[in-house]
């Protein structure tokens, strides 16, 4: 290896995993020094082309409490047939199996370059995979057709085996039984009546024997001993029937008298897809996949009331405890998350409406559950029709690049413990791409520390399969080798890892405490590890390794996931929801959103994120994750009026104008969910997006005294990356502090 | 006019003055004097036809007394005297009665209350287990203690003496007279004169009708016919009598002592009868225009067809009263005892000869409405000064007249305009109503139909789910619409249940219904507005579909249990949702025993008959059904039932919302599908084509000095005026009681305005007004001239069905029997001629009225018999708390046609005769309907030709009865017979269902319930044994 970053760099494509610090102190108090905590950040199930499964089961660690996973780090003795947990030191015979063992015939697991292996468990019914769909009816003409028709896609990208349900809701909850013949059937609930699971499923009659009518209809009583697969049914024996059913969904048909909101049961809408599957398919990989147009104003998980005149909390309402219905709410989809989770479903939140719809306190049900959260105006928008359409996007393999009921187990050496996770999951089961940890060692010892992540989750092909990954890093005493440990840090994972602490705080705290808890951290890593003399800010200087981080600090401090003026609660919960789940170099951008210009000076090229990029005759492209913005100069967006671009000879313009277009495409091409894309020019009203993104280094108080004629001043009272770095010297060379 | 009486003396009694008839006339109450008027016509008795005018006297010589007897008996032993063997073992029938004694005393225990005698209505309802004492003790205090009992035995027996020629005088006119008990002495004495009368009476009498009506053509032989098998039953009838009436026959030993008493039984062709009354009606009013131009003017029977004009009165097809000329103060109402009540049909059907009623149409001034007492413009309002004022008949305010509606008068203080308007001149119009009288002043939308079906397993099984889809789809085709529109405005929608309901959307753009099952039966809501209710026409395919489907869809289905409440709650919502009012058509079959709200479980407990408790068995097991029926007259929801059961479904509690609604309940018994599918079919189509509104609420307004108090139907009261009805068809009716609050002006009369504010088929909101003028006297005479026996029983049926919801059946029994003899016994005190005691005279008016009552008191809802269904009783209780009067005729004395005397050349129905055994004959084939049932009975020496013509079999033995429909053979009789089916069938709210009976055969036991005049199977007393309890009872009055 020869650099830190290659050695960073080449760890997260094999593993997954970045660790804030690579190289690890020995100490528990070291550790606490250090300022950002020794953490990583794991993408479990980090699509691996190159990482066939094998076929086997894994060799686990006798010693009951520990149960670690043969792997590369263990010492083996190849005469004696036995290994040596590296966790726990137990010693353990191999099996029968591995008889034929020797140094030049390893099996896989022990190969070093096979850290992270992929086991396929054999045993155990394999059921197949359920979609149910929840589908909210009280939407506009435009938007239902529009929804209808992707929902009508969507059955062709399913696996033909399976399984789907269809569950409408307005004023009433409908449970659609899916049955080739006769008319359609639906079980009907009341909106505002809250079931407990028990009631949901005799009511659908999925008790056995309380039912016996429901054998009655079908189709073959025998077959399907589950009364359940009256609700489910396999895409390729019913798609036709739920394409017409689908087809004639109609509006909510409740009347809407003016100055009110349409009633809708989101809450018990829920509640019953979540019952319906913990009653028939617990423990097997299942979606239920929310589309919704506007906030549950009725039942349980109300959100609003239906008078149009209250408005839907704001985050001003929350502070000044306005919001009457909030909490109640977020109970209501708590409970129902964990029991998803519990149960090893998911749930997916797609919500298109222009106002908000509640997903600040459905989010949960997302957040806990592993399941995507989408926002949009509309299900009328490409946004919201090629967002899900993603969703059934396949890996090269063909298969879903979604997994199922997986728990993540994470074995340590005995320095380590675990302190927690943050990341979509609930205790003990986890499904998602990305999670991560955070530890603490208590015990410091030489060598190396060894952790090993192991995860459980039925494959999309419905494979149960095993995940591990084992990871090694090296114990260094501070005192003695803070050297090594500055160059072990990696600032990215660092900035991303003290973002989510700092998301995950401002969940609970007010904001400006989690700002101030942010600065506090920052200028005291910048005291450990900044080279300055006492009281001098001047003299202020950070390493390599560590220069870019105050920078994302500073930008993190501006971002939507700390800051909620301007955002909707509903927004700060989208925003947040993905902060917390996407791997480091997404994250960062979402911190940092990238800026690229085009201009006839040269090639694209990266740009500061400063208001002095801003130039009349550049073409910006900014990419802040949830947005793309395409922004026109001045002098650009002149030109363009002038028609120059249909001009033969300025072909060059033409090209020029097409570049970020096209690299524009490409972003969006690859991005779940996909970004607002936004195209605007100089003074253009979307050019707010970028406005106030970029840092303000030239804004209305300082324009002229800059006395530049570049850049585009920033209407605002913020502070500019140069005011905040020049405090944060003089505030970590004081020694006041 | 009507003053035709009978008067039959014994010949014991005093002559009375004016009495010129002669004994024999008597034995036959025929008196040809008589046969002048109309109304005297007696039966079998034939001769009888004692239509007594005042001024014809009877030939005969004066009525023989006591001391008579001698020549009596030597003139039953000039003849033949067979009726009266000899003096009865007088010993043995006081014995019979005397342990009688005490329990007849026992029922009167408070002599003690003073108050004055209350009629029957405000007793049965007023009266709790625990107050009926002093009720009691009215009729106790005003009648005669039980130990002075009449010589009631007597009056038994007494009837077989000759009767004694009516007495056309001044003094009893209209009345007739029944022959006190006789003595021995008097028996033989009168006989003797009899067959000589007999025959003169016959000739000079109105023959033809009587040889018309008797099948054996001459009465003096049906009497000798008829006594031997009478003389053998009498004793044990005699003892079911007693046992019905406790204290029914008192103390009639001790005054019997002196004359010896016959054995025989009355001759039942001797006594009143029904059927000479309708049939007299029918002849003198049939067929005629009968114009509505006089106040308090009698209506013909409701059995006589006519036409009628409405000239100021509402037709009684709408209004009948038990009396149309009402007593002028409250103290002779309570002297008389009886009822003043309207049995008012607002929604009657009329003929198409008749001209139906004038929409008047006042744009949106609305109806003209007296300021004070808020009645509507009317007939009896009387415009003065010039035309500008009017004042009130009702309550006399002066009101100024609407500029709108002002018009001069002419000459005579009458409008110019007032026969351009139906409001000033007709006693029944139409009214468009404004908003003001719509709910939330909103126009109402038109009503919708919803269809539920139960499809649990029993339905399933049966056939039955097949059948109703299966013959819906063409019934819907004839939704009953407004004549000028095209289509029905009514909507439809579908819902199937067993103990989870199925709604279904049957939209019109769908290409398939849908199903939506709502499975939370606790509470229970609509789970679709749009799509559920719809336009028939629109949705038809998408409903064929459904229909067609519904059978296969719960083919599979065992599931048993059934929900009920949440049903009729489901549409409720539904209407509600929808915002119309609307009619359940719901076809249940089972008890509701799933969980849910209204689950009944069986309670049918035989225990409890003939105990304090047996009133439970009427009641609703929960009150989930009361609060329901409440809800659903709220929002104009209108629930009719049809009921399948197999057994015990509790009829009392699921009947209780089709009652309070408005709606009907339809019961089919073990439904069999070949047997019962054409009774079923002919109910729902019918039911689903009647003219009906919705949504109504009718007020009764009256004239001053008296009101409406208690009002009697398929209602709901909330409060004492309103009587609101989810809906009312053309079939129900309410009946209404009036009291006294003030004195009554023989002047003004007292008027009646029934206002019905109801919504039409097609949506529109509307008043149906009848007005009705009634006379008032100061003289009983007037009072029992004009009273209605059919409306009578109408009402007292009403108010004691309603009774058996709060009181013992043998107390609602005593308060009718007494009831009955109070009112006679007032007629007998204060408007007949002075005559002994003993005789029995019965106001013209009220002639048939001891049969009537017989036959309401063997009804078996106030029969207390274990055998009887506790389901039946509470069925036939609802039936007829909404019957009209016509039909509750019918329904307590039903028409028993014989048919082997059909003349196949005529259209006119065959003359009816009396529902008793003793018209039967082994070789006569008879048909008898009493709106419910309908009987074909078959003698087992029926003439061959007319089986052959009737079901093409060769004989008797070869009739397959297993048929509810007869054949259709080309056969004059036959054509004629079903032609006469058809006939009775026509304007019947119920399909009877005909059965076959073979004489002497097992069957047979169900046809004889009918033959109302016999003794009871299951008990009640004969109409000739009532008629004595009731005779004694009015002697003990009298005393």
């Amino acid at each position: 290896m020869a650099t830190y970053l290659e050695f960073i760099q080449q760890n997260e494509e094999r593993d997954g995993v970045r660790f804030s610090w690579n190289v690890w102190p020995s100490s528990r108090l070291e550790a606490t020094r250090m300022v950002v905590p020794l953490a990583c950040l794991l993408t479990p199930l980090k699509e691996r082309p190159d990482l066939p499964p094998v076929q086997y089961e894994p060799v686990l660690c006798s010693r009951p409490t520990c149960k670690a996973v043969l792997n590369p780090l263990c010492q083996v003795d190849y005469r004696a047939k036995l290994w040596a947990c590296n966790f726990c030191f137990q010693r353990n015979q191999f099996p029968p199996a591995y008889g034929g063992i020797s140094e030049v015939n390893q099996p896989a697991e022990l190969m070093p370059q096979f850290s992270t292996i992929e086991y396929m468990i054999q045993r155990g019914a394999q059921s197949p995979l359920i979609f149910l769909y929840v589908v909210d009816t009280c939407l506009e003409e435009d938007d239902l057709q529009a929804l209808k028709e992707s929902l009508q896609m969507s059955l062709s990208l399913l696996p033909p085996d399976a399984l789907v349900g269809l569950i409408t809701f307005g004023r009433m909850v409908q449970v659609h039984e899916l049955s080739c013949e006769g008319i359609s059937k639906s079980y009907v609930f009341r909106g505002t009546k809250d079931l407990t699971a028990k009631q949901i499923q005799d009511m659908l009659g999925l008790t056995k024997p309380a039912m016996p009518m429901q054998q009655a209809r079908p189709v073959q009583p025998q077959e399907h001993p589950f009364a359940s697969t009256r609700f489910l049914q396999p895409v390729h024996k019913i798609d036709m029937n739920l394409t017409d059913l689908l087809g004639e969904l109609q509006r909510d048909p409740w009347p809407v008298t003016q100055g009110k909101r349409p009633l809708r049961s989101t809450g018990v809408a829920l509640s019953i897809a979540v019952g319906l599957l913990e009653g028939t398919f617990p423990n097997t990989g299942a979606r239920i996949m929310l589309f919704t147009g506007g906030p549950p104003t009725q039942g349980p998980g109300m959100v609003v009331g239906d008078e149009l005149k209250i408005p839907i909390r704001s985050w001003h309402d929350i502070e000044k405890d306005n919001a009457r219905f909030m909490k109640k709410a977020t109970k209501h989809y708590e409970m129902l998350a964990n029991r998803t989770a519990a149960n090893g479903h998911c749930i997916d939140i797609y919500a298109c409406a222009l106002d908000q719809t509640g997903l600040l306190e459905m989010k949960c049900c997302a957040n806990l559950t592993g399941g995507y959260m989408v926002m949009g105006d509309s299900f009328n928008t490409s946004l919201f029709k090629q967002t899900f359409q993603r969703i059934f996007t396949k890996d090269f393999n063909g298969d879903f690049r979604m997994a199922f009921g997986a728990t993540l187990d994470v074995k340590t050496s005995r320095e380590l413990k675990i302190a927690g996770a943050i990341g979509p999951c609930v205790s003990l089961n986890v499904k998602g791409p990305c999670v991560s940890e955070n530890h603490n060692a208590p015990i410091p010892q030489g060598g190396r520390g060894a952790i090993q992540f192991v995860t459980h989750y039925q494959h999309s092909s419905t494979q149960r399969r095993i995940r591990v990954t084992t990871i090694a890093r090296n114990w260094a005493d501070v005192q003695s080798q803070l050297r090594h440990i500055e160059a072990a840090f990696d600032q990215e994972a660092a900035a991303v890892l003290m973002a989510r602490l700092g998301v995950f705080r401002a969940e609970s705290e007010e904001g400006p405490d989690v700002l101030r808890w942010l600065d506090r951290q920052l200028i005291r890593l910048c005291q450990k590890f900044g080279q300055y003399n006492k009281e001098d800010p001047t003299s202020f200087r950070l390493s390599d390794s560590f220069s870019l981080y105050p920078q994302f600090m500073f930008h993190l401090r501006r971002s939507p996931f700390l800051q909620v003026f301007n955002n909707s609660p509903d927004e700060s919960s989208y925003y947040r929801h993905h902060f917390a789940r996407q791997d480091l170099t997404q994250s960062l951008i979402m911190i940092q959103p990238i800026l690229y210009s085009y201009s006839f000076h040269g090639p694209p090229e990266p740009v500061l994120l400063d208001s002095s990029s801003i130039l009349a005759d550049r073409i910006l492209l900014m990419d802040t994750f949830f947005q793309i913005v395409i922004y026109l100069g001045e002098t650009i967006a002149q030109w363009r009026k002038a028609g120059y671009q249909d001009m033969p000879e300025y072909e060059n313009f033409k090209h020029l104008l097409q570049a970020p277009l096209d690299d524009a495409q490409e972003i969006l091409q690859a991005r779940f969910p996909m970004p607002r894309y936004i195209n605007t020019e100089h003074g253009g009203s979307q050019a707010r997006f970028l406005l106030s993104k970029v840092n303000p280094s030239q804004t209305h108080n300082n324009l002229y005294a800059w006395g530049q004629e570049t850049g585009a001043p920033i209407l605002t009272d913020d502070v500019s990356l140069q005011v905040f770095m020049d405090h944060l010297k003089k505030l970590a060379v004081s020694s006041a502090c | 006019m009507s003053q035709q009486g009978y008067v039959a003396t014994p010949p014991y009694s005093q002559p009375q003055p004016g009495i010129g008839l002669s004994p024999p006339h008597y034995g036959h109450y025929g008196d040809p004097s008589h046969t002048a008027s109309p109304t005297g016509m007696m039966k079998p008795a034939g001769p009888l036809g004692v239509t007594a005018t005042g001024g014809m006297l009877p030939p005969g010589p004066p009525p023989p007394g006591p001391h008579q007897f001698g020549q009596n008996g030597a003139h039953a032993a000039g003849h033949p005297q067979q009726r009266f063997p000899g003096p009865p073992p007088v010993n043995n029938v006081a014995s019979s009665y005397a342990p009688y004694q005490p329990s007849a005393q026992s029922s009167y225990p408070s002599p003690m209350s003073t108050s004055s005698v209350t009629q029957l209505g405000s007793q049965l309802s007023a009266m709790q287990i625990n107050s009926y004492g002093s009720g009691m003790a009215h009729a106790g205090s005003g009648m005669a203690p039980p130990s002075q009992g009449p010589p009631g035995p007597l009056s038994a027996t007494s009837l077989q003496t000759p009767p004694r020629p009516p007495q056309p005088s001044i003094l009893q006119p209209g009345s007739q007279v029944l022959p006190p008990p006789p003595t021995t002495l008097n028996g033989p004495g009168a006989s003797p004169l009899l067959p000589p009368m007999y025959r003169p009476d016959g000739l000079s009498g109105p023959p033809p009708p009587n040889s018309q009506y008797q099948p054996p053509p001459l009465p003096g032989q049906t009497l000798g016919a008829g006594y031997p098998p009478q003389q053998a039953n009498s004793g044990p009838q005699m003892a079911g009598a007693q046992l019905s009436y406790p204290g029914g026959f008192p103390g009639g030993p001790a005054q019997l002592a002196g004359p010896p008493q016959p054995q025989k039984k009355l001759d039942p062709d001797s006594i009143p009868s029904p059927i000479q009354v309708i049939e007299n009606d029918r002849a003198s009013r049939g067929g005629q225009v009968y114009a509505t131009n006089t106040r308090g003017q009698i209506p013909p029977l409701v059995t006589t067809d006519c036409i009628i004009q409405d000239q100021g009165n509402a037709s009684p097809r709408f209004i009948r009263c038990t009396t149309y000329c009402f007593p002028c103060t409250s103290d002779m109402a309570k002297q008389a005892q009886i009822p003043l009540a309207a049995v008012i049909k607002p929604f009657a059907t009329i003929p198409s000869n008749e001209s139906p009623l004038y929409l008047v149409n006042h744009g949106e001034s609305g109806p003209v409405r007296c300021n004070r007492c808020k009645a509507y413009m009317c007939p009896f309002m009387q415009f003065i000064e010039g035309g500008r004022r009017y004042q009130c008949g009702f309550c006399n305010c002066v009101n100024d007249v609407p500029p709108f509606y002002f018009q001069h008068l002419d000459h005579i203080g009458r409008r110019l305009d007032h026969y351009e308007k139906p409001e000033l001149s007709l006693g029944s119009y139409e009214y468009v109503a404004t908003l003001d009288y719509c709910r939330k002043n909103k126009p109402p939308n038109p009503p919708a139909f919803i269809f539920m079906i139960d499809v649990s397993y029993s339905n399933i099984k049966n056939g039955l789910v097949k059948l109703i889809c299966e013959e819906l789809k063409t019934m819907l085709e004839k939704l009953p619409k407004e004549e000028q529109e095209e289509m029905s405005a009514i909507r439809v929608g579908f819902i199937t249940y067993n103990k989870v309901l199925h709604f279904f959307n049957v939209k019109s753009n769908l290409a398939q219904p849908q199903m939506m099952v709502v499975t939370d039966v606790g509470e229970v809501f609509v789970p679709l507005l749009d799509g559920f209710l719809v336009n028939y026409q629109e949705s038809q395919s998408v409903i064929h579909n459904l229909l067609d489907q519904i059978p296969d869809m719960f083919a599979d289905s065992n599931e048993n249990e059934t929900v009920f409440a949440p049903v009729i709650q489901a549409g409720m919502e539904a209407l509600k949702a929808a915002d119309c009012p609307g009619k359940l058509f719901i076809f249940h079959s089972s008890l509701p025993t799933a969980e849910a709200p209204g689950k009944l479980k069986n309670r049918d407990d035989k225990k409890l008959v003939n105990t304090d408790k047996e009133k439970i068995l009427f009641q609703p097991q929960t009150n989930v059904y009361d609060s329901l029926a409440k809800d659903c007259v709220a929002h104009g929801c209108s629930v009719t039932l049809f009921l399948f059961p197999s057994q015990y479904v509790d009829v009392a509690s699921l009947g209780l919302v089709p009652q309070l609604t408005g709606g009907t309940l339809y019961k089919y018994n073990n439904f069999q599908m070949h047997l019962d599918r054409q009774q079923f079919l002919n109910d729902l189509r019918n039911d689903i084509e009647k003219k009906i509104g919705f949504d109504a609420i009718m007020r009764v307004r009256t004239s001053t000095g008296f009101r409406a108090t208690d009002f009697f139907g398929g209602i709901l009261m909330n409060n004492t005026t309103d009587v609101e009805m989810a809906a009312i068809d053309c079939d129900k009716a309410v009946t209404v009681e009036f009291k006294h609050d003030d004195k009554l002006s023989e002047d003004t009369g007292a008027l009646i305005q029934c206002a019905v504010l109801y919504t039409t088929i097609s949506g529109q909101r509307r008043l149906r007004i009848h007005n009705l003028g009634l006379n008032c006297s100061s003289q009983l005479a007037d009072l029992y001239k004009s009273c209605e026996t059919d409306a009578l029983i109408n009402f007292f049926a009403k108010s004691a069905f309603k009774a058996v919801l709060h009181q013992p059946l043998k107390v609602i029994r005593e308060i009718l029997v007494n009831q009955t003899a109070h009112m006679l016994a007032c007629y007998r005190k204060n408007c007949a001629s002075p005559s002994a005691a003993s005789q029995l005279i019965l106001p013209d008016s009220m002639k048939v009225l001891p049969v009537y009552m017989n036959c309401l008191l063997k009804n078996c809802v106030l029969l207390s018999r274990p055998e009887i269904s506790t389901d039946e009783r509470a069925y036939q209780r609802q039936l007829v708390m909404t019957m009209g009067v016509a039909d509750s005729q019918l329904f307590f004395y039903p028409q028993l046609l014989p048919i082997h005397t059909l003349d196949v050349k005529s259209t006119m129905l065959p003359a009816a005769v009396r529902c008793s055994e003793s018209r039967l004959s082994e070789e006569g084939i008879f048909l008898l309907a009493n709106g419910l049932h309908m009987f074909l009975w078959l003698g087992v020496s029926s003439p061959p030709e007319l089986i052959q013509g009737i079901f093409n079999v060769p004989s008797f033995a070869h009739i397959n009865t297993d048929m509810t429909l007869l054949p259709e053979v080309g056969n004059p009789y036959s054509q004629q017979l079903r032609m006469i089916m058809g006939i009775i069938q026509q304007k019947r709210p119920y399909s009877m269902k005909l059965t076959i009976v073979k004489q002497r055969e097992q069957p047979e036991m169900v046809f004889r319930q009918f033959l109302v005049e016999d003794k009871g199977l299951y008990g009640g007393s004969s109409y000739v044994d009532f008629l004595c309890c009731v005779h004694k009872e009015i002697c003990q009055l009298l005393n």
